[in-house]
């Protein structure tokens, strides 16, 4: 599968490496030259070498999608550290490029929400960090309310 | 009306105190601070500080019963993406995004955003109009309706000077519907005679230009 991940950060970088070595051809897209030193952590070898492919550019430009593979995409990743790009280029993907696999990272719950519905398929880390924190929280309450032996709280969680 | 206005830059501040003289309800909604406590020194109660792009700033400016939604950040997408919202999810009936990359324009047509204003688009047009050499000039599109209006000068070797209007063999999806000539314009008939120099616009389909500017040896056509 060919592999387009636009937002080259820590999460962008680490499913690029991740996908690369399941044996995928990974292109990445960031506007910063520097984001392509990220790809190369933990690695020995350079990231062209290992077949990965590397573009500077904006993704609101066609020349800059189009050079970084948009054209022959099998999934799209949008992870860039802001959610209206990620929202917005997610959109073109499938609208403009048809790329049957689109996944966008947004971190706001309610949009996240809203355009998962819209038939965007959107990944919310905030929403993931709450369930766990939330459940951390009751985890420590029926501890609490097991080790105190009966109490007002008993046959909760 | 009931209007949502996003973004206190010069844009949106004068826009926003333009409505408010008009006697619509405004609610502005700026993301910086700092311009927001300077707008409401003016405003008051009609500018709203927030991030117009989350949806619960939208729902506290009463976004459910807004008539229009107004986008003039200086940022594209979210212009895009709040005009899409307030369509889409709160079914705002009308929309105005502003363009700030012409670029961008593509795209706000891919979201279903329109109209939109791009002041960049604004100048080229009138220069256009005022660089006489251009040869050709846009004066209305109708993009919907699949027709565009256009203005041309005639060249002096115009094919067509010294011709009655009525022999023209005129491409056919084109129309020719006014003479400028000299400060008058009027409906040429077919008896009228183009000459070097007039002004001629003509209505046709999309895509009919280059034909019709070879047409008319319009002045900057090759």
């Amino acid at each position: 599968m060919f592999v387009l991940i636009v937002g080259c950060g820590r999460v962008g970088s680490s499913v690029a490496r991740n996908m690369l070595r399941e044996g995928h051809d990974v292109s990445c897209l960031d506007e910063d030259p520097e984001a392509h030193a990220r790809l190369e952590v933990g690695l020995d070898q350079s990231w062209e070498d290992l077949g990965g492919s590397f573009t500077v550019g904006t993704a609101l430009e066609v020349d800059a999608l189009t050079e970084a593979g948009i054209e022959g995409a099998d999934v799209f990743i949008a992870s860039t550290n802001g959610d209206n790009t990620n929202i917005v280029i997610a959109q073109i993907a499938q609208r403009r490029f048809n790329v049957p696999k689109v996944v966008a990272r947004i971190l706001d719950p309610l949009r996240a929400e809203w355009y998962q519905k819209q038939g965007v398929q959107t990944i919310c880390p905030t929403r993931v960090a709450i369930e766990m924190l939330e459940g951390a929280v009751r985890e420590a309450a029926s501890n609490a309310a097991g080790g105190n032996g009966a109490s007002a709280t008993e046959g909760e969680g | 009306m009931y209007i949502i206005l996003v973004g206190a830059g010069k844009v949106g501040w004068n826009l926003a105190r333009e409505l408010i003289d008009k006697k619509h309800e405004v609610t502005l909604i700026e993301n910086s601070f700092e311009r927001y406590q300077a707008v409401e020194q003016e405003l008051e109660h009609n500018v709203q500080y927030g991030d117009a792009s989350e949806l619960w700033v939208l729902e506290r400016a009463g976004i459910s019963r807004a008539d229009m939604v107004i986008a003039v950040t200086g940022d594209d997408e979210d212009n895009m993406l709040i005009c899409q919202v307030a369509r889409e999810k709160y079914l705002v009936e009308r929309i105005i995004a502003r363009v700030n990359n012409p670029r961008n324009r593509e795209w706000f047509e891919l979201l279903g955003v329109k109209p939109y204003v791009s002041a960049t688009d604004l100048i080229l047009r009138l220069l256009e109009h005022e660089v006489p050499d251009y040869g050709l000039v846009h004066l209305l599109n109708l993009d919907e309706e699949r027709l565009e209006i256009i203005e041309m000068s005639l060249a002096d070797n115009s094919p067509v000077t010294g011709k009655r209007v009525g022999d023209l063999d005129l491409p056919e999806g084109s129309l020719l519907i006014s003479v400028l000539r000299g400060r008058q314009g009027f409906v040429p008939g077919p008896d009228t005679v183009l000459e070097a120099g007039d002004e001629v616009l003509a209505v046709l389909d999309p895509g009919l230009e280059e034909d019709l500017k070879v047409f008319f040896g319009s002045d900057g056509a090759e």
